[in-house]
């Protein structure tokens, strides 16, 4: 076994591109447009570390309506949840900043009693897998 | 600092999902672990390992948040996301679910039994927190349904030896409940956590509450009985609650629970960050105004968010834990010489 070999067996670090990579095609819930076309979601506004397993995406919904905010934000964490290696903490918060973590979309997505229920909650399920399904 | 925590075993307890909460039965043999995948298991030693003794399964269709031990040991109350919470029996290794606790709108957060075994405590995402009676034929009656908390309360305590019941709530405060003929009333409400306070515990004497919080801190209250010395003002015949200390650069995500050992005074927490602390008051230290030291710290407890602590109620020094990754985890804790 060379060198070269062993290092391919070393994974890559993750970093804010292939963060985006994951998201950006995420259909809008109310429009027929991805996060990224939307401008909902942007590379520079991805923020990860590798070392310390964090991902932060802010995220500025198309209408500041809560309930769809929600959705976007819950789209993008299971998307992230479903991707990424379990050690890693990710968090979705609202734009523009600096909308405080304690802004009821952002204390909602951070709260994991809350997410947990919602993502065993059939309708809501069925909203997100919606947004992560791709369009043909 | 490094050995005072010891890991003796770490078993599968809920694989693929999540492992939420853990409750030592009074006696300490058995310990009950529940979580995503909607059971419950019961836990108990043969030899050095721990195994499963029984799997609660029929009982709620979805996630069993937490689980409580009836001061008797013969009952186990679990409350979980779909509404509901049963109350099971125990006959021999067997458990069967006697009766089910219907009422609130959604999912139930928390569920402790009082002292006395004669009430029991539930709170909601409903913003409610229910007290129900049990009379001597297992029958429960909802006596009070308080509505004080603005927002999704999370857990749930009584006071060691007092009907006086702590709720803990998604608006950042804690309350305090006691009855008042015939009813229960909300007696006092405890305001500092800058976030979502996720658990509390009494200590051993039952005067001083421990509460965590999403703001990545523990505070400690201390009751102050009308007419004390200290001149803490007090409203009427009701005890006022005052925070006498605040434990903040310890933890650097949100501590799930905290757990303060009846039998040592030692204060443990469950972080997001994955850690297990452990936390001993320094002797000698101002009563009114009490410091404690960080005598444990194990960085990589878990793999993911470690969601419990408890400590055995006999045997001191021994604590259990859970996690995210669907782990149970058992640690002997060691007092460092040098405190």
């Amino acid at each position: 076994v060379t060198a070269g070999e062993e290092d391919e067996e070393v994974p890559d670090s993750i970093d804010a591109r292939e963060i985006f990579d994951l998201i950006r095609s995420i259909n809008d819930p109310e429009h027929p447009l991805t996060l990224e076309e939307l401008n909902v979601v942007e590379q520079v506004r991805v923020q990860v570390s590798d070392p310390e397993s964090t991902v932060a995406v802010a995220f500025t919904p198309t209408i500041p309506h809560c309930s769809m905010a929600t959705l976007i934000g819950l789209s993008v964490k299971v998307k992230l949840l479903r991707s990424l290696p379990q050690r890693f903490k990710s968090l979705a918060l609202t734009l523009p900043f600096p909308l405080p973590p304690s802004h009821p979309v952002n204390k909602q997505l951070v709260d994991k009693e809350w997410v947990a229920p919602a993502l065993e909650n059939t309708p809501v399920l069925e909203a997100v897998n919606q947004c992560l399904s791709s369009r043909s | 600092m490094k050995d005072s925590l010891v890991l003796l075993g770490r078993v599968s307890a809920h694989p693929d999902s999540r492992c939420w909460f853990l409750a030592w039965n009074p006696a300490g043999t058995l310990l009950a672990s529940c979580g995503g995948d909607r059971r419950v298991r019961i836990w108990g030693t043969e030899g050095d390992s721990w195994i499963c003794k029984s799997v609660l399964s029929e009982g709620h269709q979805r996630t069993v948040r937490k689980v409580a031990w009836s001061p008797c040991g013969n009952y186990l109350a679990s409350a979980s996301f779909d509404a509901t919470t049963c109350i099971w029996k125990k006959n021999q290794d067997d458990f069967e679910c006697v009766t089910t606790l219907e009422g609130h709108e959604n999912e139930v957060k928390s569920v402790a039994w009082a002292p006395s075994g004669n009430l029991l405590a539930t709170c909601s995402r409903d913003k409610s927190v229910w007290v129900w009676e049990v009379d001597e034929e297992d029958e429960y009656e909802c006596v009070s349904v308080l509505n004080s908390h603005t927002q999704d309360v999370k857990h749930v305590v009584w006071h060691p030896s007092q009907e006086l019941l702590a709720s803990a709530s998604y608006d950042d405060t804690v309350k305090l409940y006691r009855e008042e003929e015939d009813d229960w009333v909300c007696c006092a409400t405890l305001e500092g956590h800058e976030s979502t306070v996720w658990s509390l515990a009494f200590d051993p004497s039952g005067q001083r509450l421990a509460s965590c919080s999403d703001d990545r801190t523990v505070r400690i209250w201390r009751q102050y009985l009308p007419g004390n010395e200290q001149g803490v003002a007090c409203s009427g015949s009701d005890p006022s609650w005052k925070c006498i200390c605040t434990l903040s650069g310890f933890h650097s995500r949100t501590i799930y629970d905290v757990a303060w050992c009846q039998l040592t005074g030692a204060l443990a927490t469950a972080c997001g960050d994955d850690a297990i602390r452990v936390f001993e008051e320094d002797p000698g230290s101002d009563p009114q105004q009490p410091t404690f030291s960080l005598t444990a710290h194990l960085r990589q407890a878990h793999s993911q968010d470690v969601n419990c602590v408890a400590w055995n109620p006999k045997e001191p020094g021994l604590l259990a834990s859970c996690s995210d990754d669907g782990e149970v985890a058992f640690w002997k804790y060691k007092r460092p010489e040098s405190l």
